[in-house]
């Protein structure tokens, strides 16, 4: 584990994840929590746990993303808070 | 208010964070967890089950009740997804139909529709109206490489990373992928709502009755060294089929899931018109 790429997947997780709740694009931030899943997957990848870097690379960035998307296509794209 | 609730998320965190100073260093040897159960996984796993990867060996046999429940909670997961959405499908206010040569659209009101055998026109949604010749044919080629690598991680989760639910996932990904592309319906058609039900219990049950079977064979629930005489091999191999089996079962239930979550997501329930 090389603790350059550590710091620098931790906090583009970091920021992804504050990212995602702040912005107001509900479709801006299901993609945002895809590149969270994505980055996720990496720091999984990077430790060793290969099937579960796997898994977070299909359901997380994957379908979830699918899924979310589907869910703001079929109601509103702005969030009011 | 909001400064309250922002000095009890920054305590509260600043508590976990305190809380992972105890936690034993990464990869360390002498931690709680590598003393346990782990070393003995690792040196026997291979010798007890014939399956290299130790994870597919941990997940679906020695911790395979547990893998069981996980499937029994995706498939409560597809079945909660159905309940709470499904609703009677109810003729839409207007129907459009695009005539293929000329790419003129017609707009029918609500009672009439043109006949059903017609090869001229084409339904299309309407509110979304996919029709993009190249990303059509793009994901017509990608899919079955897509099929084909999900039956591959499904199969070879013996020996690499992957097994059921990511094989079952990447399955679901590639129907969902067609359904986008094309639309709704033409996904249904290939694999229809019915169907997805019946293969979503089918999943469980196999996983269930590969179990069961080991039970009426005189050996524990699970214990898929029983099946050693109904394949005709030793008891070791046996446990590395027996593991195929129900990972098979699991990549059944969690496709299937996965397509009737995005089914009834994208069509409110109405599974007609959708993204």
């Amino acid at each position: 584990m090389i603790w350059q790429f550590d710091l620098i997947i931790l906090s583009l997780v970091i920021i992804c994840a504050v990212a995602a709740i702040s912005v107001k694009d509900l479709l801006g931030a299901a993609i945002l929590f895809g590149a969270y899943s994505f980055m996720m997957c990496l720091l999984w990848a990077v430790m060793g746990a290969v099937d579960v870097a796997f898994t977070e690379a299909s359901v997380g960035a994957g379908v979830s993303t699918v899924l979310f998307v589907a869910a703001v296509f079929r109601t509103t794209r702005r969030t009011t808070d | 208010m909001k400064a309250a609730g922002l000095i009890i998320v920054f305590l509260f965190g600043g508590l976990l964070v305190y809380g992972t100073l105890d936690f034993p260093d990464w990869g360390d040897p002498a931690a709680p967890a590598s003393r346990h159960v782990s070393p003995r996984y690792i040196e026997k796993s291979l010798e007890e089950t014939s399956v290299p990867n130790v994870v597919t060996a941990v997940l679906a046999d020695y911790r395979g009740f547990d893998t069981l429940f996980e499937t029994v909670v995706i498939f409560s997961a597809g079945l909660s997804c159905f309940f709470l959405l499904r609703t009677k499908r109810k003729a839409p206010e207007a129907r459009f139909y695009r005539h293929l040569p000329t790419g003129i659209v017609l707009r029918i009101e609500k009672g009439g529709r043109l006949p059903e055998g017609s090869v001229e026109f084409e339904r299309i949604d309407s509110i979304w109206v996919p029709h993009d010749l190249i990303i059509r044919t793009t994901c017509r080629l990608l899919i079955p490489f897509i099929q084909l690598f999900a039956l591959y991680v499904i199969a070879h989760g013996h020996y690499s990373p992957g097994g059921g639910f990511q094989g079952g996932v990447i399955f679901g990904a590639a129907f969902i992928l067609y359904a986008v592309t094309h639309d709704l319906r033409d996904g249904l058609r290939r694999l229809g709502e019915k169907t997805t039900i019946v293969l979503c219990s089918l999943g469980v049950f196999i996983y269930a009755g590969v179990g069961a079977l080991c039970l009426f064979l005189e050996r524990n629930f699970l214990d898929y060294a029983a099946l050693a005489p109904v394949l005709g091999v030793d008891p070791v191999t046996a446990r590395s089929h027996g593991i195929l089996f129900v990972e098979i079962g699991v990549g059944i239930a969690v496709m299937a899931v996965m397509f009737a979550i995005y089914t009834n997501l994208s069509s409110v329930g109405k599974q007609d018109e959708g993204l």
